[in-house]
Order: structure tokens, then C-alpha cells, then sequence
């Protein structure tokens, strides 16, 4: 299968909607940083070396004994088409910074979109696991496993004090940044979230909107991720997480009950709106779209709105980006034509069937 | 990746600039770039989280009353600790080696630890350390079984405990 099958088959294994604690959780990823030893990272590494870390990686993923080859493909950046590069991002596979400088850049990826492979992006390896739901282990696991195969080829730059040694500081240790990838609108409708965010920061964990540092906090969506990398284990750090997100999760829920007990006619009122607006709107923006897809799937957890599934807001929330729309319509589409062929999208896809 | 116009500091300024559709990508430093006036459209270079972290490490030269020499350079990538100041990044592994006195402090800042209690690679030689990890930890939940009065777990972990003593002896 080549690049453009993978792409175009479109919906990435974190985007199932399935696994525990769905109806809030969107998904877990887990994210190891690991590097050569010897040869500079690659900010500072001359040409000469990112390629000889290119090469190294393609031969290390061929001797992978722990992935299996039907599974994995080696592509190099430069030989992927701008738009498939944005695709890549918009389905979180790779990290923005990954499409620019693409020269030495390559990526590894799984056929089911479960696990990914940067080369070259700002350590040598970044491996990346992706799962639907609350899976945080089963995703560490996944890296885990692809991590020991690499290591049988590969010397790690790796001290006995500080662990796997990373480009920047923040990450070095266990190299790992887990995240966990959850919906609170009730939180964010009632101000609770802000609140909320100073907790988690209190207890040595990040919030990040979706796309990363500095993104904003679209549909209601946010990202918890540990801060600290060095003087835990991975399981601890993952069992952190974890407990912490289930506060969270309870909190949403208590807050969704309360709600429903005590405003259920407005709440309705305002879920209803929101179908009606994207179900009859001829042009949309992403940021409006998220606001009223979170309305939406809100409805549809609370058993408010029924006949649809729960997984059209993380389906669409990829799908309704610039690239992934230009994609299913087969050619460019300027700022204005984008948001018209969203509103289309949108309303075939969250319509009730009679 | 140096910079192309001096070939000796690390390039972070990346121009490609396309005229009458002929292509050219220049990759230079700070300074160079400053000079060539490649960097008029920004005031100061972009104030990215790892400037702020960068930044993270200037009170350590006031505190301890001796300024870190920031000029001392990595003999492996050239990277020198004010450039890493700068970027917020090191340039290779033995940038940690260089530059251990003035990193210990900040990655304890940072990180609220500076010592490794994960995963090791399973390279050769690092068996002694894979063992130690796994030792300490068997002793951890030791204590643990005993403080739940688990005496048969317990055992069980104190019989694994005196296998891999034998085997670092």
C-alpha cells in the first residue's frame, strides 16, 4: 500500500471512538523521544549527519524485530506531496514542525494509523502511539515494543543519572510525554475549566489545546500531558495521568448530571440549536463548527440526541481541516470554498436517519 | 546544521526566497543574519517556549554569585552553554557530559529530580543497571508487602531479591 492508500483511507485508529470511558475520553497517545549517541541532534546536526541518521533509522526499522513489515512503511518527507504532509498533521501523525525543513525528515508509519515514527523532527526518533478512548498502557506498550526493536540496531544516547538524553531538557529521562485527549463541555460551559486547568498544573501536569503547545482549546477539547519526565517510571507517570483524568472525568460527569437535573429545558434548548445551525448552514468556519460539533456530541452522550453516533465529532473534527477537505474534493479550495464544502460535509454526516 | 555564512555558529534563521520563480534557501545564524538584514521583519527572534525555559537559567549565574562560563564549547557538536541558553536545546549527548555543572541545577528545577528511574536500554554492560533498577524496585514493594502483612508475597519478592544479588556478586 502506498502513502496515498494511507491517507486516503482516511479515518486514523484514534478516531474509532471506541475504548473505556469514551464518552469524554477521545483518546491517548504516548510519545518516547530517544536519540543516537554520538551524532548531533538534529537542530545542530550538518547535512551530512541527518542523513546518515535517515539511513540509520531505515535500516533499523528493516531489522525491527518487533514490528512486523506488512505493518510499517518508511517514507521519506520529501517524497510526500505538501498536501499529504498537512494531512499527516491534521490526523496528529505528525507534528507540524515536521512538514517544514523536510530534507533529512522521514516518518514510519503503521498502516492503522496506531503508531507513528518521526525521524529527524527535534530528537533523532520520536516514536508515537495513538489509541482511542482512556489506553494510555496499551499505547506505552505499543512504543515500548517498537522502542526495544529499534534498540537492538540502534546505540541510544543514554546516561545511568539522566536517563535517555534528549535535545531539550524537559523531555530527557524517559524521554516520554504522555497525553490524554478529553472533551469537558459542560466544564467549559459552566467556567469550571480554568479552575480546573490551575489544579492539574498543581499537580506537575500540562493543558494544551489539540494541536499542541499554544493551539487554542478548539471544541471544547483539551489535552492532558505530564510536565516531568525524569525520576519516575513510565508506569508511574502514566498511572499519574491516569488517576488525574479520572477526577476529571468525574467531574465532567457529576457536572453533566447537575446540569441535566437542573437546566435540562435550556440545555436542550441550546443542543437543538446547535443541530439546527449546522444541519442547515451553507458555509462554516472550523472554529464555529467545533463549538456546535461539542454542542452536538454532548446531546448525544446525554441520550438528548439520538440516531447518531458519538464518533462524528472526533471523525469530523479532522475531517472539516483545510487539508483533509481539499483532499475528499480532489483539488485546492481557497479560505471561502472550504468553508462551504465543511457546511456540506457537516450536514450529511450528522444527519438523522428517518 | 552551522550557519552558512560563517560556518561556525548554529543556524536558526531559515530563509528560502523564491524570485521569478528561481529558488534559494539560506541557513544562518543569529548574527549573520542580522547583518545580511535577513531578519528585519522580526523584532526579537520568536518568543517560543524553549526561549522562556532558556531564560529559566539566568538567575543561576546571579544566585550563585559566579557567573557561568558560557564559553566553553562541546568538543563533539561545537555548541557552546550560551547558545544553549539561546536556543533552549542542546546539540548532542555529550553536550550533558560537557556541561553537567550547570545543568544538574536547572534539570532539578525542571524536572523536581536528577536521577533516572525508567526504562534502560538493554545494551551490552548495562545489565549491572537494568538489575539495579529492578532490585530497587523489588525492595520498594518489599516494604510494602510487609507493611500489608502480605508474608507470603513478601517472600516470594525477598527469594527474587536474593537471585539478582547473586547474580551482581
Amino acid at each position: 500500500m502506498s502513502l496515498g492508500d494511507i491517507v486516503k483511507k482516511m479515518s486514523s485508529e484514534w478516531m474509532k471512538g471506541t475504548g473505556p470511558e469514551n464518552d469524554i475520553v477521545i483518546g491517548s497517545r504516548v510519545r518516547l523521544a530517544r536519540n543516537i549517541v554520538g551524532i548531533p541532534f538534529p537542530a545542530v546536526a550538518g547535512e551530512d549527519q541527518l542523513r546518515q541518521v535517515v539511513d540509520l533509522v531505515a535500516k533499523a526499522t528493516e531489522k525491527n524485530s518487533r514490528i512486523n513489515p506488512e505493518m510499517y512503511e518508511f517514507v521519506r518527507m520529501q517524497e510526500v506531496p505538501l498536501l499529504e504532509r498537512q494531512l499527516l498533521v491534521e490526523k496528529h501523525l505528525i507534528s507540524p514542525q515536521h512538514t517544514e525543513q523536510v530534507k533529512y525528515k522521514a516518518v514510519v508509519l503503521r498502516k492503522d494509523e496506531a503508531a507513528s515514527i518521526m525521524v529527524n523532527e527535534e530528537d533523532h526518533l520520536r516514536i508515537q502511539a495513538l489509541f482511542p478512548g482512556l489506553q494510555l498502557l496499551n499505547a506505552w506498550e505499543l512504543c515500548n515494543e517498537i522502542d526495544d526493536g529499534y534498540e537492538e540496531t540502534l546505540a541510544y544516547a543514554f546516561s545511568d543519572d539522566w536517563g535517555y538524553l534528549t535535545s531539550c531538557p524537559t523531555n530527557v529521562g524517559t524521554g516520554m510525554r504522555a497525553s490524554i485527549m478529553v472533551h469537558l463541555p459542560v466544564l467549559a460551559m459552566t467556567g469550571q475549566v480554568q479552575r480546573m486547568m490551575g489544579a492539574v498544573t498543581q499537580f506537575g501536569l500540562a493543558v494544551r489545546g489539540l494541536y499542541g503547545e499554544g493551539t487554542e482549546f478548539l471544541g471544547n477539547i483539551f489535552q492532558l500531558s505530564n510536565q516531568v519526565t525524569l525520576g519516575h517510571t513510565e508506569e508511574e507517570i502514566i498511572q499519574h495521568l491516569t488517576n488525574v483524568t479520572q477526577q476529571i472525568i468525574n467531574q465532567e460527569r457529576a457536572a453533566r448530571e447537575h446540569i441535566l437535573r437542573r437546566g435540562k429545558t435550556q440545555l436542550e434548548d441550546r443542543i437543538w440549536r446547535s443541530y439546527g445551525i449546522l444541519s442547515h448552514a451553507r458555509s462554516i468556519s472550523t472554529q464555529e463548527a467545533m463549538q456546535l460539533l461539542s454542542d452536538v456530541r454532548l446531546g448525544i452522550d446525554l441520550g438528548l440526541l439520538r440516531g447518531i453516533e458519538g464518533r462524528i465529532l472526533q471523525e469530523l473534527l479532522v475531517m472539516i481541516r483545510p487539508a483533509h477537505l481539499q483532499q475528499m474534493m480532489g483539488r485546492e479550495l481557497s479560505a471561502p470554498e472550504r468553508d462551504v464544502h465543511r457546511a456540506a460535509l457537516i450536514r450529511e454526516r450528522i444527519a438523522i436517519p428517518r | 546544521m552551522l550557519c552558512d555564512a560563517c560556518g561556525k555558529r548554529i543556524a536558526t534563521v531559515h530563509v528560502t526566497k523564491v524570485i521569478n520563480n528561481e529558488k534559494t534557501e539560506a541557513h544562518l545564524c543569529q548574527e549573520c543574519a542580522h547583518e545580511q538584514g535577513q531578519m528585519s521583519f522580526m523584532t526579537e527572534p520568536s518568543s517560543t517556549f524553549h526561549n522562556i525555559l532558556a531564560g529559566l537559567f539566568e538567575p543561576e549565574t546571579v544566585i550563585s554569585g559566579r557567573p557561568i562560563r558560557t564559553r566553553v564549547r562541546c568538543e563533539n557538536c561545537g555548541l557552546s552553554f550560551g547558545d544553549f541558553r539561546r536556543l533552549g536545546h542542546l546539540g548532542c549527548n555529550h553536550c550533558y557530559e560537557t556541561f553537567h555543572q550547570q545543568l544538574e541545577p536547572l534539570i532539578r528545577r525542571v524536572q523536581g529530580s536528577t536521577r533516572h528511574t525508567g526504562k534502560v536500554p538493554r545494551i551490552e554492560g548495562r545489565e549491572r543497571l537494568v538489575r539495579e533498577r529492578e532490585l530497587e524496585r523489588l525492595r520498594k514493594e518489599l516494604a510494602e508487602a510487609i507493611a500489608q502483612e502480605a508474608y507470603e508475597r513478601a517472600a516470594v519478592i525477598r527469594d527474587r531479591i536474593r537471585e539478582l544479588e547473586a547474580e551482581q556478586d
